[in-house]
């Protein structure tokens, strides 16, 4: 069957769009006789084509419709809307006010955060081999537990290229990054960060540079600077072909070969001063030459840049092994795997549990990230529930502007002209804040974030948002109070029904409900800090003061110690392997009797002179410290606690344990000490005593003298014997309180977003309360005539208010629990969650509420009733 | 010289309008008529335009009838010759045969009279 037969609808359609309406009519009539006419004779097709052949006749000037909408210059119309829009906010300064203020505070908010998730997501991305370069880390198995180290023993680097390097285009070796001592030959001195490369690591690492050659590693005898590193050195002479002695090693002398620009502050190598030569620490360390097992320490970091065709996961896959086919037999039982940890999951992904990564910094990404999204929620509903609340008011205006003749779609326009509008000046607003805030923000989050003022993402996204958010906030006046009859809106007789109040009252405790979980989520991260730092250190870090250590000042010790201690600077000083703060070394080579011989044991390992642990003020719980008295002291150990349960002691003192073979005997356990995170369980430690030249002194200053004083004393003492190396100190104290610093730094900011966020909730309540006072003006001074006191009339108009918060509440609870638990999980020491948190937090919101809410309550309920009531 | 004011095309086609008379003289109609007398066809809508633009003129009037089922009723407008437009014929016609009288090799030829 075919269709029926009739004209074209296509044709049809096509003449409706440009034929006069009054011809349609006799026009389709005549094609139609033209089309049964036709089709009596001719195929369909052919009828069909005559049809089309006729309409397009039909495109003559007598038959094509004019344009029956007549041109009006709109620009007149939109100075007009932009002119009342003004005009009213000025009218209403106070509304004005609260929605500029509450929108721009939370447009601050999130474009700080945008920024510093932007800033955190391109970390490394500026190196040009980002997809294809990754970090050689190992998984080890410790009793059961797979722990993931980041360092390596050097001889896997030539293993990898050697017997894997199909997947590589390149393996790097490095030292890790750390403070070196640079001196010129004219007796500049500066102490620099950086490491030691095989010469690959400028072309892996796409170092850029200003002069000289990238390819100078190949000579030991080279170093790369970096650009402000060779400013800081030779300033503007030419620094290409200088000589730099590091450390003061006459077997570390070397030539500067080139320059390079310096890396960004979103790096890993942020701040790496200056690149020298792997052979050249090779050949100036001894122990690295004259070891017995290289493959025995961890001690190196290995950088790998994948082939075009290989993948990280393939690559991973056939290097597991890589370790365990090299090791003796104790470290095989560790059983190391090698994986590859991509570049582009250096920053944000770097922690592992379990051998499984499970995330890192991409919590606080997702964290602050949420939060801003929520902060801006909020003021957009401010925003909203403001215009909607007010719109009832402006139904008037409405009414008159239509009566006088405005079309429906100019107040459309106007309504959403001043929305959009405020918003602009919010915009402008928020601009302004955060280019005031961003220094003390980049101060707390330790980041160099700017505005990006000529990246026209950012100008997209600003604009876009504030139309956005203006036409969903001017939507309901907009669409809705445009479109009552005039004489309806004249009378009065529209009044936003239940629809619209209970949306509001929604919107206000969804805000509530965020600022709640805010105040709860804050209060924890607090106790948590705080509780961590009220745990126990196990020694006393108050006046307690550690000095980097040279050679020549070793050999006096004795000396500066008596001096010192005669001056009353300082009550005892000692010498040790690391800072207090800090765990440099562990060993595995452990033995004892009953060791369980598949026991794997990593215990970390702490070397001081005497005096150490008085100095320190460790506290000895069974036996004694180590004691000149005793001269076979240079063989006996002290343990903590941990490492007495750990190898299940019942009466340490005096046990025998093997350590690289030699026999030690333990004299005393001392209370754990909190060498790493104060949220972790402290790891077993053993201390022996050094006589050898360590790493610092550890000085305990005399409370009775002031610190300064004390210092200049002690600088004046090291200075004595040493006149090459500054002098430089850290106080204990500070430096154990930077191990909270992620934390306080979370902390900080989220008081910050949590008081903003309150802040901007109280705004829009605030408004919504002058907004109810206002309207309940007549209905408060008929009652107070009535005889109800000030207080029922607070009463009548707050309790609305608290009911709404108490909801949030409600809701709140349960979501800040899951949420709380499961970041403190994170935590091995952590604080439990008290009930009184939720209490708290929730009668501190509705009292913030009640005093917001109040100042309007009360103006209207002391307000004198005759003047409420004398107008009608 | 006197001015026509009429086309060619103008002038058949309200020929043609005569000789349809009052039912028949619609657009199409005229359009079929016009090519069934000249041989040539036409497209509606030239035949539109020109009825269109002589009924501005003041020679056509026009009206809307009911139309039949054959034309999905829809309606039709009927085009018949104002009384201006058919002195307007007249004169073309007449000031075509003086023309022709003038002309001497067919002078005294023709009787054409009206």
């Amino acid at each position: 069957m075919e269709q029926p037969d009739r004209i074209p609808k296509a044709a049809l359609a096509f003449l409706r769009l440009f034929l006069r309406k009054d011809l349609l009519d006799e026009v389709t009539g005549d094609l139609q006789e033209m089309y049964a006419l036709t089709r009596k004779k001719r195929s369909r097709l052919v009828t069909r084509l005559v049809i089309w052949y006729e309409v397009m006749h039909y495109l003559r000037p007598f038959a094509i419709r004019k344009a029956t909408m007549h041109y009006v210059n709109p620009y007149p119309m939109y100075k007009s809307y932009l002119k009342t829009a003004l005009r009213n906010m000025l009218r209403n300064k106070l509304h004005a006010f609260i929605n500029i203020t509450g929108l721009s505070v939370g447009m601050a908010v999130t474009i700080t955060i945008a920024l510093w998730i932007i800033d955190e997501m391109t970390y490394e991305k500026h190196f040009d081999n980002y997809s294809r370069v990754g970090r050689v880390l190992q998984n080890v198995t410790n009793n059961g537990e797979v722990q993931t180290w980041w360092s390596l023993p050097w001889p896997l680097a030539d293993e990898l290229r050697k017997n894997y390097g199909t997947d590589f285009s390149a393996v790097v070796l490095t030292s890790g990054v750390n403070t070196h001592l640079l001196a010129t030959a004219d007796e500049k001195r500066l102490n620099k960060r950086g490491l030691f490369a095989e010469p690959q690591f400028s072309s892996v690492f796409s170092l850029k540079m200003q002069a000289g050659s990238a390819d100078a590693l190949t000579d030991q005898a080279s170093v790369l600077l970096s650009l402000s590193t060779a400013k800081a050195l030779f300033g503007d002479a030419d620094p290409i072909g200088a000589m730099l002695t590091i450390d003061r090693d006459q077997k570390m002398t070397v030539k500067v070969g080139g320059v390079y620009e310096d890396m960004p502050s979103n790096s890993e190598f942020a701040n790496l001063d200056f690149v020298a030569a792997w052979d050249l620490l090779a050949s100036a360390t001894s122990w690295i030459r004259t070891i017995g097992d290289p493959w025995r320490p961890n001690a190196f970091d290995i950088y790998v840049q994948l082939n075009d065709h290989a993948t990280f996961e393939g690559a991973s896959a056939r290097i597991r092994d890589a370790k365990l086919k090299k090791v003796n037999e104790a470290l095989a039982k560790k059983k190391p795997a090698l994986f590859i940890h991509p570049m582009s999951q250096w920053h944000l992904y770097s922690e592992f549990d379990n051998g499984i990564q499970t995330g890192g910094r991409i919590q606080y990404v997702w964290l602050f990230g949420i939060t801003g999204a929520f902060v801006l929620l909020m003021a957009c509903i401010n925003f909203m529930n403001l215009s909607t609340a007010r719109s009832e008011k402006r139904s008037k205006e409405v009414g008159i502007r239509k009566a006088i003749g405005s079309f429906r779609g100019q107040l459309i326009n106007q309504f959403f002209t001043e929305s959009i509008l405020t918003a602009f000046l919010s915009l402008a607003m928020a601009v302004l804040l955060v280019m005031i805030l961003l220094p003390s923000f980049n101060t707390i989050t330790g980041k160099a974030v700017t505005l990006q003022w000529l990246n026209p993402l950012w100008w997209g996204a600003g604009i876009g948002f504030c139309i956005v958010i203006g036409i969903i906030a001017g939507s309901y006046p907009a669409l809705y109070l445009s479109s009552i009859q005039s004489v309806k809106a004249i009378k009065g007789v529209n009044k936003a029904g239940r629809s619209s109040s209970l949306f509001r009252k929604t919107l206000v405790t969804t805000q509530f409900t965020i600022s709640v979980v805010l105040i709860i989520g804050t209060t924890i991260v607090y106790q948590q800090i705080q509780y961590a730092k009220n745990r126990p250190i196990g020694y006393n870090t108050n006046g307690l003061v550690a000095v980097p250590m040279v050679n020549e000042v070793h050999k006096h010790f004795d000396a500066v110690k008596d001096a010192l201690e005669k001056t009353g600077a300082i009550v005892s000083m000692a010498e040790s392997a690391s800072l207090t703060t800090d765990q440099s070394s562990s060993t595995s080579q452990l033995d004892w009797n009953g060791k369980d011989p598949d026991l794997s044991v990593d215990f970390a390992t702490g070397g001081g002179s005497y005096d150490y642990g008085a100095t320190v003020g460790w506290e000895i719980i069974m036996g004694r410290d180590f004691s000149r008295d005793h001269p076979s002291d240079s063989t006996a150990l002290i343990l903590n606690e941990a490492a007495v349960n750990y190898m299940g002691l019942k009466n340490p003192i005096g046990e025998t344990i093997r350590w690289s073979g030699t026999p030690c005997t333990v004299i005393g356990v001392i209370k754990d000490i909190i060498t790493r995170s104060p949220y972790e369980p402290v790891t077993p430690t053993l201390y022996y005593l050094s006589t050898w030249s360590d790493s610092y002194w550890i000085l305990r200053i005399n409370p009775a003298v002031s610190a300064t004083d004390a210092l200049a004393k002690i600088e004046s003492a090291y200075k004595k014997y040493n006149s090459e190396v500054p002098f430089s100190y850290q106080f204990m104290d500070t430096t154990y309180a930077l191990k909270f610093g992620d934390e306080e730094r979370i902390a900080t900011l989220s008081t910050m977003f949590t008081t903003l966020a309150i802040f901007i909730s109280c705004l829009g309540i605030f408004g919504l309360s002058s907004f109810t006072a206002e309207q309940r003006m007549k209905e408060i001074g008929i009652r107070k005539v009535m005889g109800a006191t000030v207080f029922q009339l607070w009463q009548l108009i707050s309790v609305d208010f608290v009911v709404l918060v108490l909801v949030s509440g409600v809701i709140a609870i349960p979501l800040a629990y899951f949420a709380m638990s499961s970041w403190l999980e994170h935590y091995s020491y952590h604080v439990g969650i008290s009930w009184w948190i939720f209490t708290a937090a929730i009668a501190g919101t509705v009292i913030v509420t009640i005093i917001t809410v109040s100042w309007h309550t009360m103006l209207a309920a002391a307000m004198n009733p005759v003047k409420t009531l004398r107008a009608e | 010289m006197i001015e026509t004011k009429l086309g060619d095309f103008e002038e058949v086609l309200m020929l043609i309008i005569g000789i349809l008379g009052e039912d028949e003289s619609y657009a199409f109609r005229i359009a079929q008529e016009f090519k069934d007398q000249t041989g040539r066809p036409v497209s509606i809508g030239a035949v539109h335009s020109t009825l269109d633009r002589l009924a501005n003129k003041g020679f056509l009037k026009s009206e809307l009838r009911e139309g039949a089922s054959d034309r999905g009723a829809r309606k039709k407008r009927i085009y018949s010759i104002t009384a201006l437009g058919k002195r307007v014929i007249k004169e073309s016609m007449e000031f075509k045969v003086a023309l022709w009288k003038q002309y001497p090799a067919f002078s005294g030829k023709f009787n054409m009279s009206i």
